[in-house]
């Protein structure tokens, strides 16, 4: 906004037109009375004088009459003069500093020094719109990937919280409505830098609203949006929103992978896992009968799913006629024992206490774990400041909306190759993922595996760009090997192998590479750097390649030429 | 009858008529400029540019420039006269009254731009 100096202007007239007019009377007033010299002699100010003398005097310092003691006429003058200017200056100076504290100067300051932060910005950013649980969760992990984000969020207090975060980058954050599409502009939404928007507040239609403007305003800018309701996530898909996110057929298709496809389902959690959390154990969900508490739309999603399984599943639910649960469902709300044993607790294999309120959730797994310790449980988690507690209750799977969404953008941003993989993976059998797991915990040491994606382009990777000029091949198998022994592998594994039109799992080490090809792995973060390393380093490669060290300078090279023609 | 407007055009007018009074007359001949004239002057037009203060219009924003124009132009006049003569110490000479006439000089055309400016929005206002 431009506004401020107009306003500061226009509000500042009046007390600068008095000032001036006290001034220019006090000093016209020296003027006219007359004075009296050292002799006595009739004497009068001059303008310079009159308006030095009023200059000192109007701003309280005093240095006393000059240049020659005043008469009795002039003094009263400088008594009138003394009470004029100095409520002019108060009046000045109070109108100035009520003016800066008035809150649309205050947040036209804030929003200005934003907008300059903003656009300062020259790197690839990401815009945030809320930040509540998960935009907290996906902001501080994309900082931990040296990523940009810009965050717009309702309510300043969630805002102050990301100012104390101390994240390893600085994120401009602006207090405002990001369905107002000057908000969004001012935070970079046109800016040639913005990668992506990401829109994750709690309410649908606001997410949409930033979608439409997104599109609108912005071509090129990719589009990640949560939609709670499949009519949102339509009308989003219906104008080219990239990524809809449906928190609740996500768990919900997690929670079946996991029954249907354990190795599978660990897979995902290590690649999709924030970088530098502990090593995900496997869990084993049984298969029998499940009892699930809450039937909203979390409950509805995995009831479908469940279903799919071919597991049988009872329902306790409030309210029947509200949600109207399948038949024989048990009404109640589940933390009682009553209800779980007409659910027939005891023969259960697994509970999902589902229902939006952290506090029952807790309370049906305690219960249930009391009437049937060996039970399977599941629990739904909705704030993040309960997270203690959770880990506490020791529960075989916490669903977390914010987690589970915000690495799910993670793993889009940051490696899409992953999310295809993860998609492809599923429709292989689960001794094939096991395989997978097998090789790479044999990679990893307490830390879950990272995945990278490694591009074939003369920028990302000039070593390699230039062998394949030079009409080298080069193998998959030459850059997952250890730069200090060619020998020994590197502690990866190549996933995918993704080419113009076409995606190979599981590449064979001896495929050969092509431009353009980008590899995702997944392994230890250290083999990254060596994978790195190969790609744009000549003599790595071509030790890689060849066997050999290849001589540095101009001397050795002569030494070793000489060497060759010789032998 | 819009109170703001007639006040602003009084000054703007006002500053022109004072320093058209103050500017005419033999260059170097002290009698034919009063030092009082010269000082109503500049009040006048410090007046007339903080009631610009704060207007986006495309007009407002010219009156206020040349308005400023007319304010440099006098305080310098103000500043040669006292450096002139209490700088030095010295009685007025005809070399320093000559430039401060010819610095009012300029502060006159800068009036009477903003006086036409004035006229030009009013005519382009008139209903």
């Amino acid at each position: 906004m431009q506004q401020i100096p107009f306003l500061i202007m226009r509000r500042m007239r009046t007390p600068l037109i008095v000032l001036i007019c006290a001034y220019a009377i006090a000093v016209l007033g020296f003027v006219l009375i007359p004075g009296q010299d050292d002799q006595g002699q009739p004497w009068r100010m001059s303008f310079f004088h009159a308006f030095y003398f009023v200059s000192y005097m109007g701003s309280t310092i005093g240095f006393g009459e000059i240049p020659y003691p005043f008469t009795g006429g002039q003094r009263l003058w400088t008594l009138v003069t003394i009470y004029t200017t100095v409520i002019a200056w108060l009046y000045a100076i109070g109108t100035l500093i009520s003016l800066m504290q008035t809150p649309l100067f205050r947040s036209a300051v804030t929003r200005n020094s934003f907008v300059r932060r903003v656009k300062k910005i020259r790197e690839p950013f990401y815009l945030v719109c809320g930040y509540g649980d998960t935009g907290h969760a996906l902001v501080s992990a994309l900082a931990e990937l040296d990523k940009q984000c810009v965050v717009v969020d309702l309510s300043s207090d969630r805002l102050d919280e990301l100012e104390l975060e101390e994240l390893p980058k600085y994120m401009p954050a602006l207090q405002g409505d990001a369905s107002e599409s000057d908000v969004l502009l001012d935070a970079g939404l046109a800016s040639a830098f913005c990668h992506g928007v990401i829109a994750i507040t709690r309410d649908d239609q606001v997410n949409l609203k930033i979608a439409i403007a997104s599109k609108l305003l912005n071509k090129d800018v990719r589009v990640f949006c949560w939609a709670e309701s499949h009519d949102t996530g339509a009308n989003m898909a219906s104008f080219g929103t990239e990524h809809i996110i449906y928190p609740y057929d996500t768990f919900a298709n997690y929670l079946s992978n996991a029954i249907s496809l354990p190795s599978n389902y660990l897979l995902h959690q290590w690649l999709t896992a924030p970088r530098g959390t502990l090593l995900t154990e496997p869990v084993f969900p049984p298969r029998g009968n499940w009892i699930l508490c809450g039937y909203g739309r979390f409950g509805k999603a995995v009831y479908q799913k469940l279903i799919e399984q071919g597991l049988s599943v009872t329902v306790i639910a409030e309210d029947h006629s509200e949600c109207q649960p399948p038949a024989n469902s048990v009404e109640g709300r589940g933390t009682e024992e009553s209800t779980l044993n007409e659910a027939n607790i005891r023969d259960a294999v697994g509970i999902i206490a589902g229902t939006d309120h952290d506090v029952n959730n807790l309370s049906i797994i305690l219960t249930a774990k009391v009437l049937n310790p060996g039970i399977f449980t599941i629990g739904r988690q909705e704030y993040a400041t309960n997270n203690l507690v959770f880990s506490a209750a020791n529960l075989d799977i916490v669903t977390n909306h914010s987690k589970l969404i915000s690495s799910e953008v993670l793993a889009l941003i940051n490696t899409p190759l992953t999310n295809d993989f993860l998609l492809m993976s599923r429709h292989q059998s689960d001794d094939w993922s096991r395989d997978i797991v097998a090789r790479l915990l044999g990679c990893v040491d307490d830390e879950n595996p990272s995945a990278w994606v490694i591009t074939i382009r003369p920028k990302r990777t000039s070593a390699i760009s230039q062998a394949m000029e030079n009409g080298q091949e080069v193998q998959v198998n030459h850059i997952i090997r250890s730069p200090n022994h060619r020998k020994k592998k590197l502690p990866c594994v190549p996933l995918l192998l993704a080419r113009a039109g076409e995606k190979i799992l599981l590449p064979d080490p001896a495929t050969v590479l092509q431009p353009y090809d980008r590899i995702l792995f997944a392994g230890n973060p250290e083999a990254k750097r060596s994978t790195d390393a190969i790609g744009t380093s000549p003599d790595l490669l071509h030790y890689m390649l060849t066997g050999e060290n290849r001589a540095r300078g101009e001397v050795w090279n002569w030494f070793a030429k000489s060497m060759k023609s010789k032998s | 009858m819009h109170s703001e407007k007639i006040l602003f055009a009084f000054f703007i007018l006002l500053a022109l008529t004072l320093n058209f009074g103050f500017f005419v007359g033999d260059m170097s001949n002290p009698n034919h400029h009063n030092v009082f004239e010269l000082f109503a002057a500049v009040v006048v037009s410090l007046i007339a540019t903080i009631m610009k203060f704060g207007d986006k219009s495309h007009v407002g924003t010219m009156l206020l420039a040349s308005s400023l124009v007319a304010d440099l132009q006098l305080i310098a006049a103000c500043i040669v006269w006292a450096v002139a003569v209490h700088g030095f110490s010295q009685p007025l000479s005809e070399h320093a009254l000559a430039s401060i006439v010819s610095l009012s000089g300029g502060a006159l055309l800068a009036n009477i731009v903003s006086v036409l400016l004035l006229a030009l929005e009013t005519t382009i206002h008139r209903r």
